[in-house]
Order: C-alpha cells, then structure tokens, then sequence
C-alpha cells in the first residue's frame, strides 16, 4: 500500500469531529452490573458513582429487595449531561451469598449473561435486521467484604465462573473500616489469589499516550480498588465534601488518600467505558457466539476436523462438505462402474467359454457321424461289388448249368 | 424508564471523546468508486481532491471489456490516518456494445458485500479489526454534452442505485457554459427521476449539518473540474486550468462546484456515506442472500427463528439432501445390475437353446443313420442267405452230379 503526501487541505481531519457528532446524536447505552452480599454498601456507591438516587426510599436496592432466591434483575435510567444522553442499566443480584447454602448461587447470574448474549445473537442473525438495542452487560462491579485476610471461596467460585463473560472490576466494599496498612495487605493478598485461581479480571489497555499510560499504571498498582459511597455532603475543613461522618473525623469519598473512589469514577465513566463496551463486543460476546455455533455445526464430527472448521462460515463449511461428497460419490461411482464391469466380463467370457465348449462337441459329433456315415458308405459299397461279382458268377454257373442240361437233353453225354 | 437528574459532574459526557480517541487510533478506510468513460478526468479529479498525485497510467479505448482496478493508498491528515481505495473503471464507455458494461461494476460491488458477509458469518470472525473493502460512494462522471444524459448512464445508475450511494457529477465543467449548466442539471435531476434513479441525499436528521446538506442536495449534480497544473493566482499557487481566454479556477465556487464536492464528499458526509453503505446496501444484500439461500426469520407457524434452529436444521436439510443422493446412486446401480443380469441370462437361454436345437437335429441324423445301417444289414443278410443257399445247392448238386459221374463211370 503507498502512502501519499498531501500538497494541501483536503478535509478528512474532520472526521473525528463527524464521529462525535453522530454519536451524540444517536446517544450511548450501557448495562453496569453489581454483584456482592447484601449491606455490602453497592447502592450507596452506585449513587455516588452517577451523583443521582438510582436507588432511593421508592427504588431499594437490592438488599432491601431480597427474595426466597437469588435474583437478577434490571432497571434501565436515562441521564443527560453536557449534551450526551445516556441510557443506563443496572443489573443487580438480591439475594447473592446471603443464603446458608450458596452453591450455585452464581447461576442465575451466568444465566442472565447468556440470555443477553443470546438475544443480540438472534438480533444479529435475523434476515430482516433493525437497529439493534445492545443490552449485554458491559461491566460487572465484584464487591469484596472488607475481611482484611482474603477472598472468600465463594467470592473466587464467582469470579472464576464469569471472568470469560464479562468484564469484572473486583472492589474492596467499605473501606472505611480497614487501615492503609490492613488495605495494602489485603489488595496484596487478593491479587495474589486472583494470580493463583488464574481469574482474568478486567484489563485496562495499553494507550499510545504517555499520560494516559501512567494513570493507567497508578490503577494497576491499587487493584482490586477499596471504596467508600456517600451521597451526604459533610462539611470537612471549611469545604463541602462528600462523606462519612464519624466522631473521630469524616471519610471523605472523594479524597485519594481516603479511598479509590475516585479512580473508580474517572475509570469506569470517564475515560474506559467505552472500552468495557468494546472488549464485550470484541471478545466475551464473540466467544459466547463461536462457542454456540461451533457447537450447532460442528455436530458429530470429531475434534480435528472442527478446529479447522471454526474459520469458515457454517455455510461455507457445508459448501466445502457438499464439495468433498460429491468427489466422494464421484469415486464411489467409479468403484462400482469397475466392479461391474468386471462382473460383467466374467460373465460375457464364461458365456463365450460356454459356447465354444458346446460348439466343439456338435462339431465333434458332426464329425463322428460322418465317419459313421462314410464307413457305411464303404461297406455298402464294397458290398455291393461283392454282390454283383457273386450274381455275375451265379449267372455264368447258371448259364454253363443250362448248357450243360441242354447238352444232356441233346446227346446223352454217358 | 426513569430520567434522572444529577447533582453534580459525573462525567459521562467525555464518552464521544473515548468513540474518538478509539476511533483515531484505529485509523478509518474510505472507498470511492469512480464510474466514467475514458478520459473524462476520473484521475485527475481524484489527485486534485485528495491534493496528490496518485500514480496511473494513461488508458488506452481499446479493452474489450470493462474491468475494475482497485488501488490502495495511506493518507494522513493532522493526526487522521485514512487508508482510501480508488477503485477505477477502466474501458468503461469505449465499446460498441456497451449493454454489459455495468455487470463488471455491479459484480465487483457484490463481491466486496459477499466477502463481509463471510466474515461476518464465520464461527471464528475478527470483525473489529476486518478491512472493509465495500465501495462507500460512487462517483458517476456525466459527460459535458449540455443536453441530456446517455442511455448508458441511466442504464448503469439504474442498476448500481440500490447497491451503492452514487453522487453524479458532471464532468470536465468547464466546457459547459454558465447558461448551460444550469439546464443541462435540471434536465438530469429531471431524467433521474423520472426513471426512478435513486441518487444518494445529503442527510439532513442532523441538525449541525441539515442546513448545509439540504442546500447542497439542490446543487446536485456538481459540475466539477479537475486540474493538475497549478498558476499562480496573486500570490498563491493555486490549482487551475489556463486557457488563452482566462483561468479556470479550481476552488473558486463561481467557476465550478468542486468545493461543494469536496464539502460533502469529505468534510461533512463521509461518515454518513459510510454507514448508508453497511446500514442500507450492505443489509438489502445480505437479506437477498440469506432468502435466497432459504434463510427465513419465522417458521411456518410465525414462530421466531433463532439462528441455531435455522442452521439445524438446514443441516438436517443438507444432510438428508447428501443421504439422498448416494441412495439414488446405488440404487441407479442395482438397476443396472439387475438389468445386466437379465441380458446375460437371456444370451444364456438364447446359446443353449440354439445347441438344443442342433442336438435334436444330430439326434435326427443319427436315427437315419442307424436305420441306413439295418437296412444295409438286412440286405447283407438276405444277400448272404441267398448266398447260402445258392452255395448249398450248387455243393448239393456238384457232388450229386459228381456222384451221377462217378456212377457212370463204375
């Protein structure tokens, strides 16, 4: 591919700005998820997250809403600011780990995934298409009780059964109750149990931007980050903060010393969310999808072959099977084509063999009868000579007998 | 569904910036497609648009056929990485029959949708980062006759309006004169019409740019220059065309509408054209396509498809179509063996039927012979019974006549 210079304005550095525009116009979705025990504080930082009462007195959250059995469930809210709408779901899980006995209680949770997956799959599917309302989860905020040793078993169960379907940002719930100190051990030893489990854990990405880069390194280093919610506006040092109010001082929310939150916000909002919507298109979305369509195709044939396969459409694949039956009919053909006409031969030369045998025997026979005949022949003849010599010898003896009587009769001959 | 209000600065309002920042990192592609006979300046407008000088050579009139060159070139503005597509079509226009001129064209358009849609149905598909080959605009150059359209270029817009955005300009301008001009638009925009040729319109749902997309749709066609040459013009170089009667100025608005061109085509629109191309002509394909190859989206009783039970079952349908087929073959083959078989068994009947037939009639001939041989017998004997008693009645009277003589003589 050449690259080219060019010698003047030609206008297609305006086509940032074009993106910007029609994305403004057609408005942003996104579909948050919150899953932890209940008074784990997840409403509180969701409305300090969105500075709104997503949950409030009319809307609980969900550990004001726990039921016989483990939920999931969506509200959808529309936010307007500086222009950009943006349409939000939240997907919250009441009743998760709040049973006596948890096992499976991430179930629900895998099921709701895979039924957003499947409904975009279908839509992406149809012959008739319309524009597609994207309702797959994009981000799933994992909150971690602030225990101060380590995960929980249940907490890795969770995270290792989602981790291949949605982004998961792991959160240290309350920390308000933990010290610096305690915070660092801890983070220190979930990761390494993250490490350990092999759980892939949402990944921030790698910029070309320098500054961008370091922030990106700052919140790799404070992973999993420890949070403090609060909507309640404090007055802390002659500022008006938001915080906790406690008698030996006020956790500011919004303090980086204090706590995460912070970084979460600017995170998860301000500078990646558009990224967590593109690894849920790009990789957890695509292998839902290769998965469930290897699976529809790939249907009774064995390993080898299907690896191959997974490259191709299900219908060139079939294109391809349909290619390699008919060469296979092809050859089966030319084995039958060979074994009758071989079975024919045989046949046609047994016939042959068949007739010339019985032909030699009539000829045989011919031949005997003729000798037959001409001996026959011979001996008639031969016969008959004999005959005819007797008769012309009886006849002279007959004769000399009649000249002899006749010569008695005449002179008697004494 | 609630509208909330916040009560302070969340910050959400940056997401256009994260689409733009990804976007400007991934680069963008543009595909143009320019349709005109040759020599009417394709090349020429290209270089001056993109303000460079793509390489080509001069085409001859004498192909036989028309056929597509696609060519691809890295362009960079500011920070903007733009990797366009010229596609050309080369001998379009110059043969005596031209009635398959657009198939070329038409099939180049459809292969460009096929291969997306390959991807897009693989079971492995990396679509984010796919090279989009599908033509976004095409450009039909009208010739500067100043009265009508050709019967080819209605012919070939007719078929390439549904598969792709056309923007008709007329070329080489600046033959045409300004009275001209503008009867020889209205007599275009007047014959599309009428033959239902349905050209691509600057969209005007966007209120940043509704204004100046419906003023410029009543430009349309553009009547454009291009030019390689630049003259000096006060101080500056600009492009243009010298002639013994004055310069023609490429970006002057009076002497052409190359600038309204390049407005639209790139600095307001190209987007826009992008997104018709995957969300219109990409989509009217690959719903053809799927229907024709018996995709539907309900079943017989108006029951939702899901992908999975459709490609089920067209498996089903293809499998049993393969089992059928090696059934009719083997039993094609039974048939012919049977047949054989019957042939042969005849042919055998037929043989000993015929050595029957000679048995019997040796069988005759024996007979025959045998009663030959009795008769000859029979003589023989009767023969020999003469003999006898003619013998015994010659020795009888031999020796009575002997004994007659031997009487007498005693």
């Amino acid at each position: 591919m050449a690259q080219k210079n060019l010698e003047g304005y030609v206008g297609f550095a305006s086509l940032p700005n074009q993106v910007y525009r029609k994305s403004v116009k057609r408005g942003f979705e996104f579909t948050l998820m919150v899953v932890g025990e209940s008074g784990l504080g997840k409403s509180t930082l969701i409305n300090s997250l969105f500075l709104t009462d997503l949950y409030s007195g009319e809307y609980p959250g969900p550990s004001n809403r726990i039921k016989k059995t483990v939920q999931v469930e969506q509200s959808k809210v529309l936010m307007k600011e500086g222009g950009v709408q943006l349409l939000l779901s939240i997907v919250d899980t009441p009743g998760f780990g709040d049973a006596v006995d948890n096992s499976n209680c991430w179930q629900p949770v895998i099921d709701h995934i895979d039924s957003k997956f499947e409904d975009y799959l279908n839509a992406e599917s149809r012959v008739n298409r319309r524009q597609m309302p994207d309702s797959r989860v994009h981000c799933c905020l994992y909150f971690i009780a602030p225990s101060g040793h380590g995960l929980k078993p249940l907490d890795i169960e969770f995270m290792k059964r989602l981790h291949e379907k949605v982004n998961i940002i792991p959160l240290i719930a309350k920390a308000d109750t933990l010290t610096p100190e305690e915070c660092q051990q801890f983070k220190k030893q979930i990761m390494r149990e993250i490490l350990e489990h092999k759980i892939k854990i949402y990944e921030f990405p790698e910029t070309d931007d320098e500054e961008e880069n370091k922030i990106v390194k700052t919140i790799k280093d404070r992973l999993p980050l420890a949070v403090v919610g609060s909507n309640t506006i404090i007055e802390a040092n002659g500022k008006k903060v938001r915080g906790r109010q406690y008698p030996w001082g006020v956790a500011e929310v919004e303090n980086g010393d204090h706590c995460d939150f912070t970084l979460l916000r600017n995170m998860l909002i301000r500078t990646h969310m558009q990224d967590l919507k593109d690894v849920t298109n790009n990789v957890h979305y695509e292998n839902y999808r290769s998965r469930k369509l290897a699976a529809v195709t790939c249907n009774g044939i064995d390993n080898n072959k299907a690896k191959g396969q997974l490259t191709k459409s299900p219908l060139a694949q079939m294109e391809e099977e349909r290619r390699e039956h008919v060469t296979k009919m092809k050859k089966m053909e030319m084995e039958m084509e060979q074994v009758f006409e071989m079975k024919v031969k045989e046949k046609v030369q047994k016939l042959k063999d068949s007739e010339g045998e019985l032909q030699r025997r009539h000829e045989q026979m011919k031949k005997n009868l003729e000798a037959q005949h001409k001996e026959l022949e011979e001996r008639r003849r031969q016969f008959e000579e004999e005959r005819s010599t007797w008769e012309t010898q009886q006849r002279i003896l007959e004769q000399q007998k009649m000249t002899l009587e006749k010569n008695k009769k005449k002179g008697k001959i004494f | 569904m609630r509208s909330l209000s916040l009560s302070g600065h969340v910050g959400f309002d940056s997401l256009p910036d994260q689409l733009v920042s990804k976007s400007v990192s991934q680069g963008f592609s543009f595909n143009i497609l320019c349709v005109g006979e040759t020599g009417i300046g394709k090349s020429t407008l290209m270089n001056t648009l993109f303000n460079t000088t793509f390489e080509n050579e001069e085409a001859s009139h004498f192909h036989n056929g028309v056929h597509l060159r696609p060519r691809t070139y890295s362009l960079q503005e500011s920070n903007v990485d733009l990797q366009l597509t010229i596609v050309d079509t080369v001998g379009f226009g110059d043969q005596v029959n031209k009635e398959e001129s657009y198939k070329p064209i038409v099939d180049y358009i459809d292969a460009q949708f096929e291969n997306f849609l390959e991807e897009e149905l693989k079971i492995k598909r990396s679509l984010y980062n796919y090279h989009d080959s599908r033509i976004h605009i095409c450009l039909y150059f009208i010739a500067p006759s100043g009265h009508s359209l050709k019967s080819l270029d209605l012919v070939t817009m007719k078929k390439l309006d549904s598969k792709v955005n056309i923007i008709p300009i007329i070329a080489k301008a600046d033959t045409v004169s300004k009275s001209e001009l503008q009867k020889f638009k209205i007599k275009i925009m007047s014959e599309l019409v009428s033959n239902g040729v349905q050209i691509y319109q600057f969209p005007t749902d966007d209120e940043a740019v509704a204004e100046i997309n419906s003023s410029m749709n009543a430009h349309l066609p553009f009547a454009v220059i291009g030019s390689s040459e630049e003259v000096k013009i006060g101080n500056k170089m600009v492009r243009a065309r010298q002639y013994p009667w004055g310069v023609v100025q490429v970006e002057n608005e009076s002497h052409c509408d190359f600038v309204k061109l390049r407005e639209m085509l790139i600095r307001v629109n190209m987007l826009d054209l992008r997104e018709q191309t995957h969300a219109r002509h990409y989509e009217l394909y690959r719903r053809c396509k799927l229907e024709e190859m018996g995709f539907k989206d309900t079943d017989a009783d108006s029951e939702p498809f899901s992908l999975q039970e459709t490609y089920v079952a067209k498996r089903r349908e293809f499998i049993g179509e393969l089992q059928m087929k090696e059934e009719q073959m083997r039993q094609m083959f039974v048939n012919k063996v049977k047949e054989t078989e019957a042939e042969l068994k005849e042919k055998e009947r037929e043989l000993h039927e015929r050595f029957e037939m000679l048995k019997r009639t040796h069988q005759e001939e024996k007979r025959s012979l045998e009663e030959m041989r009795r008769d000859f017998e029979e003589e023989m004997n009767t023969f020999n019974r003469r003999k006898v008693a003619a013998e015994t009645l010659q020795s009888l009277q031999g020796s009575t006549g002997l004994k007659k003589d031997k009487e007498k003589k005693t």
